[in-house]
């Protein structure tokens, strides 16, 4: 690597309010850098990105400041592989999967009631399968492992503390924590995660809202093989996803329990001004989770197995940074493209599909010679042609629709007490019809009709 | 406490301290986020306080903020939810450092 010794200079644009602040440091490009593409953060999207151009014959080098691909990465619980199907043929009979999602249930919770929408298909069960858990220090091993067997340089243990620029302020590699740690490369690709210091650093991100946030909080539990299978109804490999609505005394977020192997992981998400306001602690609302009636009984006995948290970026389209600049590309969470779309909550197949496009882009520019900002605009075009900035913008209302005060509240509790009044016979009372019943709840609720009007519509055309 | 009065509760309930003790932590000699004692002495809200997952920071009686790096997750929670632009230092640990999950 070659040395560095110029000064370090302001960032281009003024900081956010985040803090680590780190500087660009200029340094005079050489003719053949170390590497044709640096590529930050070895989690999904940077894999793919490194994979796909390795085996076009880039010279690649993967930077991933854990021990190993994974090691810092939690997530709240399904990974749906299909865009992996041209990338690795056959990827279900090689994924480290625990097991396949074949029950997804949707449970609106109160404090005392719950409804659940319990979905189960065979069909998910057999190749190509739909969606799988898995833990992500394996399966974000298993991916970077493809892109090493592509040829891509694995550098494990550091961290990228900063951009390199030339001259002319185009990027033109990273700073590293290593002695003479200055990776020179064409191109740079930020897969480094939902606080994406080195897009900020870029002067991609423009603010920084808490709003856009959610903290992901999940206990790992311990339960034989066959009492999870027995708990969640459930024989060989099939899997269990519930995704829960309500349940976080009112922060704006929700709950998941999803089953691996041997253990289930049961945790909450929330939002963080929410969070902030509450003053209450995350993993008190994991206990609250666990204790209700519905939960308790698929929780009974289970040993902590391991405690994580993790930054989720919440706000879709609404945060999405610019996505390249001269030098740089941004993907996966560093560029905010999990999705948190209610029925849907995706994040991995974002992240894999947004590397893949900058793994591509980058092979067509570092060949034409032109990795500038212009040269770049094959990414976009990429993404805005598959699902990735398609369902973002189909789904750009979602996340406020879902986060807002009525679906994460009132909604839950007037669906819950109506559905409870329906099916509660109070003889000699004769039945009041599901009409009225619906009024009575509606007005006790404080669900006013042009509320829900209006978000019908909002959500008719966001999922329709 | 809890909002659910008189659920089934047979699971154990682990202290903090075992909480963490499942995790992984490579300790590193660096303290990579540092908190400004004298803008959190001036802080009402002090939200790091209780958003943080791993319980990190610590109120003294002077009214200022102990922050202990050692059993960082490294989400960036406190530093979005801080107030005070400047009072949280957040970088990430050295490389090799730090968390390392195995299960999640």
């Amino acid at each position: 690597m070659p040395e560095a010794t110029t000064p370090t200079v302001a960032p281009s644009r003024p900081s956010l309010a985040t803090a680590g602040r780190p500087r660009d440091a200029v340094v005079d490009a050489p003719a053949t850098p170390d590497f044709d593409l640096v590529v930050v953060g070895a989690g999904p999207a940077g894999a793919a990105a490194a994979l796909v151009a390795a085996r076009a014959g880039l010279r690649v080098c993967l930077l991933e400041r854990g021990p190993f691909p994974g090691a810092k990465n939690m997530y709240g619980g399904v990974i749906y592989a299909r865009i992996l199907d041209d990338l690795i043929p056959n990827w279900w009979d090689e994924a480290p999967v625990q097991r396949w999602v074949t029950r997804r249930a949707t449970v609106v919770l109160t404090e005392s009631q719950a409804l659940t929408i319990d979905f189960r298909s065979s069909a998910w069960g057999e190749p190509p399968y739909n969606g799988a858990t898995a833990f992500r220090p394996d399966f974000d091993a298993w991916l970077a492992g493809k892109a090493e067997a592509a040829g891509a340089t694995v550098v494990t243990s550091t961290t990228a503390t900063g951009l390199l620029r030339d001259g002319a302020g185009h990027i033109c590699g990273v700073r590293t924590d290593r002695p003479d740690g200055d990776l020179t490369a064409r191109l740079v690709v930020a897969c480094d995660g939902v606080n994406s210091f080195l897009a900020k650093q870029a002067g991609l991100y423009h603010h920084e809202d808490p709003k856009h946030f959610t903290l992901g909080a999940k206990e790992v539990l311990a339960l034989p093989r066959d009492e999870v299978e027995k708990r969640f109804v459930l024989s060989g490999r099939e899997g269990a996803d519930f995704e829960i609505i309500g349940g976080t005394r009112g922060i704006p977020g929700g709950g998941f329990i999803y089953t691996n192997l041997d253990s289930i992981a049961i945790g909450v998400v929330l939002g963080l001004d929410g969070l902030r306001k509450a003053k209450v602690r995350p993993e008190e609302l994991i206990a609250d989770l666990k204790r209700h009636p519905m939960i308790a009984p698929l929780v009974d006995g289970a040993q902590l197995q391991e405690y994580s948290a993790h930054l989720i970026p919440e706000a879709g389209l609404e945060m999405m940074p610019e996505l390249s600049t001269d030098g740089m590309l941004v993907a996966g969470d560093a560029a905010a493209m999990c999705l948190a779309a209610g029925i849907w909550l995706e994040g991995v197949n974002f992240a894999i599909g947004s590397g893949i496009a900058a793994g591509e882009t980058a092979v067509e520019a570092v060949r034409r010679g032109d990795v500038s900002d212009h040269g770049l605009a094959g990414y976009r075009r990429r993404l805005e042609s598959n699902f990735v900035l398609r369902d973002h913008t189909k789904l750009r209302r979602a996340p406020s629709l879902v986060m807002s005060e009525r679906v994460q509240q009132r909604y839950p509790q007037l669906t819950c007490d109506l559905v409870e009044a329906l099916f509660t016979v109070t003889n000699p009372e004769p039945k009041q019809g599901a009409f009225r019943a619906a009024r009575h709840h509606a007005k006790r609720s404080g669900v006013r009709l042009r509320d829900l009007a209006r978000d019908g519509w909002t959500a008719l055309r966001t999922y329709g | 406490m809890s909002a659910y009065a008189g659920g089934m509760e047979r699971w154990s309930r682990v202290s903090f301290e075992d909480r963490m003790a499942t995790v992984d932590f490579r300790v590193g000699t660096r303290a990579h986020i540092t908190v400004d004692g004298d803008t959190c002495r001036g802080c009402t809200t002090k939200a790091c306080v209780t958003a943080c997952p791993a319980n990190l920071f610590v109120p003294t009686s002077d009214g200022g903020i102990v922050f202990n790096y050692e059993q960082c997750f490294e989400c960036g929670t406190c530093y979005l939810v801080c107030s005070n632009e400047g009072a949280i230092t957040w970088t990430y640990p050295d490389g090799g450092d730090g968390v390392v999950f195995h299960r999640s």
